[in-house]
């Protein structure tokens, strides 16, 4: 006995929390998926079949939207998987107590948390493409030069998101659930260039300004850049791909330090 | 690792707690030992410190000053080698909903290295002791409270720890629940553990704690066994006789009685206890009306302590032995023995001594 290192210790540890997180959620899968996929199937299926088969939105759309509905479902995808979890947790469950008394270092806790979210995410954004080839068809088009490029930015978008999910899910209490996700999801899934590209909101010049304060807006950009064709020829324009990975970059790091430092100060009094 | 044999279990020097924005210390200035193989109890009523001292020794509160160690390892300074030597069985259910019982366990060895095969061997014989062994694959809520109790503690042996933390380990457990809990904490103490318990049950301290910390306000206000602690009340030990004295026998018969039972061997003190007061006289003090005249109807119904009847507390070093001896006197006397009985001190009395208060 308390002969192994410290650091066979904490990665068996380590290892053995990520194990219990997949088991779990791997019996869970079919709800899992459904949690993180009605919400993009229905948007596939009205914004880029019904409302183009009507006329009433341009078939160019749906190559400008696809990124963003990528973005959104991987980054709220991983966002859910650590946010809710941990304000039940720390709320009052106290489940995690089990995995805060294990030889570990305790910032190792919250880092496995978000790597299991950052999991999730990408699985839940990964699945959008084949739903996506076969909901829209003929209009499914997706650049395959940038491959390696698009798959780093769906890890990236995850992490961003898993990030905020720690963030969230060590600073709301659970009588704030309801409150906390109106004040922070709606206007983060409206102000994230989702639906719209950002050079288009030239016009708009404050709202340009505001939505980059939201990682998700940098998120739909870098898979736009990753993602869309060229139109008739011509690139679309998106925020420059160093400005992405810069924005997104830090957000994760921001977000893991603050989370950690908030999770820390949850679980030691 | 350096021969640990003589290190206590636990050890606590001049702890103190205080939370932010408190005013008070919740853990002010305590210290204490538990030695290796020793079952300990911290006795004391809610809100006195018990579990903020737990959650120190196990990492999860920070101390503001002060230090402790855990078989000889400084619990700030290396929690990590600390968490392998330590389990915890919490107050509050706080059991993985999301797993099987079965697995309950065996993820919790593999939080701490217990080969694959080692674990799987020692979930299945310890839900077997525990008396979960059939009911291993069901999700935990559908267990009662004694039996998440009993799972709590099966988790905290999967890694073979040197010291089990219990707190209130039997609160609100069933009467059975609760004997079975104390065998079991019992066997596993003889199987080496240090256990270092916390409640507000005196029974439950007076039956399997070695050794007791009364605590209160933040404060360890005595620390020993059991029988020491309770030979802290004055006369702590004595014989309580009631006796009738009939009017034959004179006015004087009580008097010499005293002095007879004063001369038996080891008597310290003997002491006239006043009559307790009639439960009704007050209703019968109530001024007039329908339920006050009720009431001292009733008080008069009542049947009175009988105005002959007598009690005396004999005090001495050994009440038990001067049974015959004091019965024999009061017949002597020409009095009428109605109840003769030896007085034991019980742990809530000397908390009541101590604090001025209940436990609860």
């Amino acid at each position: 006995m308390h002969t192994q290192s410290r650091f066979s210790l904490a990665a068996t540890a380590f290892w053995a929390m990520l194990n219990r997180d997949l088991v779990v959620t791997g019996r869970e899968f079919v709800s899992f998926l459904l949690q993180a996929l009605m919400q993009p199937l229905f948007f596939l299926f009205i914004f880029g079949k019904v409302l183009p088969g009507i006329g009433l939105a341009a078939p160019a759309f749906v190559a400008v939207m696809l990124p963003g509905i990528v973005g959104l479902t991987t980054l709220v995808a991983s966002m859910q998987g650590v946010t809710l979890p941990l304000v039940l947790d720390l709320g009052f469950a106290r489940e995690i107590d089990d995995r805060l008394l294990a030889p570990l270092p305790i910032w190792l806790v919250p880092v496995e948390k978000v790597l299991f979210a950052a999991i999730r995410g990408i699985i839940a954004g990964s699945v959008i493409f084949p739903l996506a080839w076969l909901i829209l068809g003929d209009r499914y088009a997706v650049r395959s030069d940038h491959v390696a490029m698009l798959a780093g930015m769906i890890v990236l978008t995850a992490s961003v998101g898993a990030g905020i999910g720690l963030l969230m899910g060590t600073s709301i209490k659970p009588e704030q659930i309801g409150l906390m996700f109106t004040l922070i999801f709606t206007p983060l899934l409206f102000t994230g260039c989702t639906y719209y590209p950002w050079g288009a909101l030239n016009n708009i010049r404050w709202f340009q300004v505001l939505v980059l304060f939201n990682p998700l807006t940098y998120a739909a950009e870098g898979l736009r850049y990753t993602m869309v064709p060229p139109i008739a020829g011509h690139e679309i324009p998106t925020l420059h791909i160093a400005w992405v990975l810069a924005a997104l970059g830090t957000s994760v790091v921001v977000t893991l330090i603050l989370g950690s430092r908030t999770f820390r100060g949850r679980v030691v009094s | 690792m350096a021969n640990t044999d003589h290190v206590p279990a636990i050890e606590v020097r001049k702890l103190v707690k205080r939370y932010t924005k408190s005013k008070t210390n919740a853990v002010d200035n305590v210290s204490f030992q538990v030695r290796q193989g020793e079952i300990f109890g911290l006795l004391g009523p809610n809100g006195a410190g018990k579990t903020t001292t737990i959650g120190v020794l196990t990492t999860a509160v920070l101390p503001t000053s002060g230090s402790t160690c855990i078989m000889g390892i400084d619990v700030a300074s290396d929690p990590i080698s600390v968490k392998q030597r330590i389990a915890v069985v919490p107050q509050q259910s706080n059991l993985d909903r999301s797993l099987k019982v079965r697995e309950i366990l065996t993820f919790h060895a593999a939080y701490h290295s217990v080969p694959r095969k080692e674990r799987e061997e020692r979930a299945d014989k310890l839900l077997d002791e525990l008396g979960l062994g059939e009911r291993k694959n069901e999700k935990v809520n559908r267990y009662s409270g004694g039996m998440a109790q009993r799972l709590m503690i099966a988790r905290a042996l999967m890694h073979s720890p040197d010291v089990l933390f219990l707190d209130e380990p039997t609160n609100n457990l069933d009467p059975q629940s609760r004997l079975f809990l104390w065998d079991r904490i019992r066997e596993l103490n003889k199987q080496g553990l240090s256990i270092l318990l916390t409640t507000h049950d005196m029974d439950e301290a007076d039956k399997l704690c070695e050794r007791i910390a009364i605590m209160d306000k933040g404060k360890i206000l005595v620390n020993d066994t059991s029988s020491e602690l309770k030979k802290m009340i004055p006369g702590g030990n004595a014989l309580e006789i009631r006796l009738f004295v009939p009017d034959s026998v004179g006015a004087d018969a009580p008097a010499r009685l005293k002095t007879t039972l004063e001369g038996l061997p080891g008597v310290s003190k003997v002491e006239e206890m006043a009559p307790e007061p009639a439960p009704v006289a007050q209703a019968a003090a109530v001024p007039a009306g329908s339920w006050a005249r009720f009431g001292a109807a009733a008080a008069a119904a009542a049947p009175q302590e009988d105005p002959g009847v007598t009690t005396y507390r004999v005090y001495a070093e050994n009440a038990g032995s001067l049974t015959g001896a004091a019965a024999q006197a009061v017949l002597a006397s020409g009095c009428e023995v109605r109840d003769l009985h030896l007085k034991q001190a019980t742990l809530e009395e000397v908390f009541i001594y101590l604090t001025g208060r209940h436990l609860r």
